[in-house]
């Protein structure tokens, strides 16, 4: 064997080892968000909340749930889409499900 | 066995040989290979990780929140449609909530300014989230000041701040006496912002939510498993920029392979005749052409997921954070939890690796079974 493929069985060594540390801290983490976790709900049972606080630049996206028809108009019928985050965020799939067929 | 693993050895050992006189134009190549699926896997561990915060968290979400709307847009709800809606057989128990959007001239912030329904902080004071804390730079006993409806400042004393580890649920809220909230907002003492209510029985909320629309013709209910089934269709790959970025992303690496599989460059070809020409079979130089696609996109795949996974966990999503910040001034630093979705790690996988590797290996194959001669003049 070579230097060269020697080199290259050392990094797919560290590689697999990359994963394996990943792995374990995936775990390790989702095990201590527990608590964290248990906080949030607390909070949104507490509170009511009914969305995440992912952007808080529109309202439609600060409660994406909460989203209306009127959304994609904001303030006149042909108003264009302006915050980069309704971008982001389709409307939520209650607003689109169709009450039937029209053709 | 030993033999057979000497064999790939040595290929293995000749396929790196092969890739480093290319070194410039494969370390090109790996380096894009690794941006594309670091893209991609950013995108995917990012998205299922809020989905699957999401669902944990909003199963505490009320079971049902009733909206009034007035010519598309939502308004002020009565307090006596309350009495109507406990009328319902089944609803547990129902409440108005008071909670509206104050922008905040000062920082030029938007808070979610909420009056709990119960444990509501004293009259002059506010619980903030640590959002709001960040951008106003306060503490417990400072001051923040609200303009009232009716002009003049409110000045709110800073009682205590939510805890860090809520941000990705409370980054923004400003908590507030219903007076406070009267005074800043003036909504009459009659009505509410909506309504949430409880049921018996989780299996009736589709048919209570039927019946309060039918007796309250003007309101649009929303149920807890609407609000779960947003962020996980709104998190999917098929909706919004997600799925656009996907999209170029996948372009891009269809691009990079068919550029592999539309045919090999002179010097490759050259390399293949002369193998040829010194006794190699056409399945060593396949299983040659199989490694150098297997060292390529391994290295890619995996150097990729890493940083991915560094990038989403460590870094909170850094690159994706303009986007979501948009215009807005208070930008909540949550730190997701590696919810790693293997299945889905596994389609990447098979997403990139596979068709680089067959892309590699099919104009070789073309290549390896024509006449050396005729390959290393050119002529196939």
């Amino acid at each position: 064997m070579t230097r060269r493929t020697r080199l290259f069985g050392l990094f797919a060594f560290g590689v697999l080892a990359l994963f394996a540390l990943m792995a374990a801290h995936a775990a390790l983490a989702v095990r201590s968000a527990g608590q964290g976790l248990l906080e949030e709900a607390r909070l949104v049972r507490e509170l009511g909340l009914t969305d995440l606080c992912l952007s808080t630049e529109a309202n439609y996206t600060r409660h994406l749930s909460l989203a209306d028809f009127h959304t994609p108009f904001q303030d006149h019928p042909l108003a264009l889409e302006h915050f980069p985050s309704g971008a982001l965020f389709g409307p939520p799939p209650h607003l689109r499900r169709s009450h039937g067929r029209l053709d | 066995m030993a033999a057979w693993i000497e064999r790939q050895k040595n290929i293995l050992d000749f396929t790196l040989s092969s890739l480093l006189r290319r070194k410039g134009k494969n370390l090109a190549l790996l380096v894009v290979y690794i941006l594309l699926v670091f893209l991609m896997a950013s995108v995917m561990l990012a998205t299922s990780a809020i989905r699957k915060e999401a669902s944990l968290v909003l199963r505490e979400a009320p079971e049902m929140v009733i909206q009034r709307t007035v010519a598309g847009r939502q308004d002020p709800i009565p307090l006596s449609y309350l009495d109507q809606i406990r009328d319902i057989p089944g609803v547990m128990s129902c409440e108005g909530r008071l909670w509206g959007y104050y922008y905040d001239p000062v920082v030029g912030a938007n808070y979610t300014l909420l009056v709990p329904g119960s444990g509501e902080p004293a009259p002059g004071t506010i619980t903030i989230g640590p959002g709001v804390a960040r951008t106003r730079t306060s503490g417990p006993g400072d001051i923040v000041e609200f303009k009232k409806v009716a002009g003049g400042i409110l000045e709110l004393e800073v009682a205590s701040i939510l805890p860090d580890r809520s941000e990705l649920v409370s980054s923004d809220l400003v908590l507030v006496s219903p007076e406070d909230f009267r005074a800043v907002f003036g909504s009459a003492p009659g009505l509410a912002t909506d309504i949430v209510a409880r049921v018996a029985n989780p299996r009736e909320l589709v048919t209570i939510a039927e019946k309060i629309a039918g007796r309250l013709p003007d309101t649009r209910i929303i149920l807890r498993d609407e609000m779960l089934r947003t962020y996980d269709a709104v998190f999917s790959w098929r909706g919004g920029i997600l799925a656009l970025l996907l999209l170029g992303v996948m372009l891009a690496f269809v691009i990079v392979s068919w550029d592999k599989a539309s045919g090999l460059s002179p010097e490759e070809r050259r390399e293949i005749g002369v193998l040829k020409a010194v006794g190699w079979e056409t399945s060593d130089v396949i299983l040659m052409k199989f490694w150098e696609g297997a060292v390529v996109s391994l290295s890619a795949f995996s150097l990729g997921v890493l940083l991915a996974y560094v990038h989403v966990f460590f870094f909170s999503a850094r690159l994706f954070a303009p986007v979501l910040k948009g215009w807005a001034v208070l930008y909540p630093q949550f730190r997701l939890i590696p919810f790693v979705d293997v299945s889905q790690l596994t389609a990447l996988f098979f997403l990139t690796v596979v068709p680089y590797a067959v892309a590699t290996i099919v104009p070789s194959w073309r290549a390896s079974v024509t006449d050396p001669d005729a390959v290393m003049k050119g002529l196939r």
